[in-house]
């Protein structure tokens, strides 16, 4: 496989943000601090913000010119994590995932909870020759016990893994989906004219199903919505078949499991890649779905599509990225929100 | 009925012979999901004397406001479902017997044997399964698959149900000490206690009480009155399984018990359907601790209420859940202890009064 990376040396501001972005917990339910990591980049960048009763960052650039839209870019802000069930009486803590948590992918995990504590993942003695469900791991905080254990029933952690830079591909336990808030902060930056009205929405509780997208496409009420999402790719050793690769460029979502891209929208992202020259793949996703479904639903019905970041090993402690990829992706969406929209 | 025992405020005992009365009532009432018309027509009688504003909208809820009249007044949503499990007739079979299929969850290895009411005159029927003496050991091994069962109404009951009509369990609400045992306690419980949230509602707040049809099918009701009421905040007060038994497992540690008995009122931080907002849980948690009323957490598991829908609705709406432990839960006959049910009246009453809108103080950020 070739790689296209590009040849001009990597921006640094870009890394810096993904690194920041990545390793800020953020499980859904508990958006907090990313909510803050992300109004802290914004910030001085944007016309309006607000936070929506479920906590939706909603971030207002520029106002409707002749010509232009009012448009919706969803990136979720929330990310996979684990909330404890049951504290036994020598301190290990049961849990339940928080959105998509393979209990493969657990075993010899670290996690850090929102109030600081810190565990790692055990396994109860498995049958010979069985795979592990959830229910038979637990957390050891290195309590001895129910009482000394430092979290309880209801309390929630994220996967702990710090942010591997390898050059061409970037590596994080939360490129799903915080690399594509950083690629919409890095759009929202580089939009200098525009006839549109773009509504940035840094979206929570994305991976329990789409909620807060769901109520922040109704808030916002736009004429076009576009979700920016990883999706997965075809390329690694005996995986289910994908079109996708790495390194490719962007994919331009026309299906996943949750909606069909709107065809218009699906014309527009590819006119505006081929009249930039960047990179981009068309993306069929059989099994997942993205804020671009809440979007579509809202009100009467709104024409959404997806961007995505092609990403290997999605919901697993090792998300990996092309940063070339990224980049591209940042170009594409800064493009798409500086012209004039034709959905013709 | 006068009740036994005057109820203040300030009072424990909330639970008398007029509460327990009304309670049976409600149980005893059939309202499968869809055709809720009995309890509505219960709801209806009680709360139009307390309420501004009543009305039926198009699927069915009953949407009662009870306006306060503070300053600053949050619109608070309480939701409570008024459907319960059941069956519908898909079929005549001929010499009274009738194809049906559930409605709802239940579990289908429990209806062999069960009596029930078929449809708004309660027509008495069974869902017969063959007697054990001409049962074989082998039969006896597995449960009966669910297309075997019929529902059986006796000779010359050929014509007096048809398709679409609606059953439900037999089961009346009986007391036993302090415990109550009936059908659809899930979730007449709810219906109750919202009932009597809107007798004594504050001032402080716009009670907007929602008594929602077709939850048990996919919290459709909640859905258009989270719609139309459009509120600052959502409760869904239920009922949730109690799994509290001991566990016979190796290490006899029951570590998956959902809730249990006789540990009051269940706060709800997740399930299937909803992330409880975080001020919502602390306010009720502080409102527990201040005025001394037991709580637990329910574990974090599937399931939903309405609040998976309220708070999905328009521009989006904090809420929580809050129910009452019940043990066999979906089943001809579930288990609940009054105290928890008192409990769980105290802990929203104690709440609703110490609300005030600072609570929507805007999220960090």
């Amino acid at each position: 496989m070739t790689n296209t990376q590009s040849k001009n040396p990597r921006d640094e501001a870009l890394l810096a943000l993904i690194r920041k972005l990545v390793e800020t917990p953020g499980p859904s339910g508990q958006e907090g601090l990313i909510r803050a990591a992300v109004l802290e980049e914004i910030t001085g960048h944007v016309d309006e913000i607000r936070t929506d009763a479920l906590g939706n960052l909603i971030a207002r650039v520029g106002s409707k010119q002749p010509g232009g839209l009012r448009v919706m870019v969803s990136a979720h802000i929330d990310e996979i994590g684990l909330m404890v069930t049951h504290v036994d009486a020598n301190g290990f803590a049961r849990f339940i995932s928080i959105g998509g948590v393979s209990a493969l992918t657990c075993i010899g995990g670290r996690v850090l909870f929102m109030n600081g504590a810190r565990g790692v993942i055990g396994c109860e003695r498995l049958e010979p020759n069985s795979a592990p469900t959830l229910e038979k791991l637990f957390i050891d905080t290195g309590a001895l016990s129910q009482e000394t254990c430092p979290v309880r029933v209801g309390d929630v952690c994220g996967f702990e893994r710090p942010f591997l830079d390898m050059g061409a591909h970037l590596v994080a336990k939360s490129m799903d989906d915080r690399v594509s808030a950083a690629v919409a902060i890095q759009a929202l930056r580089a939009l200098k004219k525009s006839p549109h009205e773009v509504y940035f929405v840094f979206s929570v509780q994305e991976e329990v199903g789409l909620r807060g997208a769901t109520t922040a496409a109704y808030g916002v009420n736009p004429d076009v919505g576009l979700a920016v999402d990883v999706t997965r790719t075809g390329d690694t050793p005996r995986t289910p078949k994908m079109e996708v690769s790495l390194d490719k460029g962007p994919a331009i979502k026309v299906r996943d499991s949750s909606f069909i891209a709107d065809p218009r929208v699906v014309n527009w992202m590819v006119a505006a890649a081929k009249a930039g020259k960047i990179p981009y793949q068309l993306e069929v996703l059989e099994a997942g779905g993205t804020d671009g479904r809440a979007i579509q639903l809202a009100h009467a019905g709104v024409p959404a599509g997806c961007l995505s970041i092609p990403c290997r090993y999605i919901h697993s402690p090792s998300e990996m990225v092309s940063y070339a990829d990224v980049e591209n992706a940042v170009k594409l969406l800064t493009r798409l929100l500086s012209e004039e929209i034709n959905l013709g | 009925m006068s009740p036994t025992k005057k109820n203040t405020q300030t009072s424990r005992k909330r639970i008398g012979k007029r509460q327990l009365d009304l309670l049976a009532e409600l149980c005893n009432a059939l309202a499968v999901s869809g055709d809720e018309q009995e309890v509505r027509e219960i709801v209806l009688r009680e709360v139009k004397p307390l309420c501004q504003q009543v009305e039926v909208d198009a699927l069915g809820n009953v949407l009662a406001a009870r306006m306060g009249s503070g300053q600053d007044r949050l619109r608070v949503m309480i939701a409570a479902h008024m459907d319960e499990v059941g069956f519908m007739l898909t079929q005549s079979d001929g010499d009274g017997q009738y194809s049906f299929s559930i409605v709802g969850g239940i579990d289908g290895r429990q209806l062999a044997g069960k009596p029930v009411l078929v449809g708004r005159e309660h027509i008495p029927g069974v869902i017969g399964a063959k007697a054990v003496h001409l049962t074989t050991p082998e039969e006896r091994k597995t449960a009966l698959k669910m297309e075997q069962p019929r529902i059986d109404l006796g000779p010359g009951g050929a014509g007096l149900a048809k398709a679409g009509d609606r059953a439900g369990f037999a089961t009346r609400l009986s007391a036993i000490g302090p415990s109550i045992r009936a059908k659809a306690l899930d979730n007449r419980l709810g219906v109750f206690n919202l009932i009597e949230l809107l007798r004594s509602a504050p001032e402080n707040i716009d009670l907007l009480a929602a008594f929602t049809v077709q939850e048990e099918v996919g919290l459709r009701g909640a859905r258009v009155a989270a719609y139309r009421f459009n509120p600052q905040i959502g409760i869904a007060v239920d009922s949730t399984p109690a799994n509290d038994l001991p566990s016979y497992d190796e290490d006899g540690e029951n570590t998956r018990y959902n809730t249990r008995l006789d540990h009051g009122p269940a706060i709800y931080l997740m399930d299937g359907a909803t992330i409880a907002d975080r001020r919502l849980a602390d306010w009720l948690m502080k409102t527990a601790a201040e005025e001394g009323i037991p709580y637990q957490i329910r574990q974090p598991n599937p399931g939903g209420t309405d609040a998976g829908a309220i708070h999905k609705t328009r521009a989006g709406v904090p809420s929580i859940s809050v129910s009452v432990p019940q043990r066999y839960c979906h089943s001809a006959a579930g288990l609940i202890r009054i105290s928890d049910w008192e409990d769980t009246l105290r802990l929203l009453s104690a709440a609703l009064r110490r609300l005030d809108s600072k609570i929507l103080t805007p999220l960090e950020a």
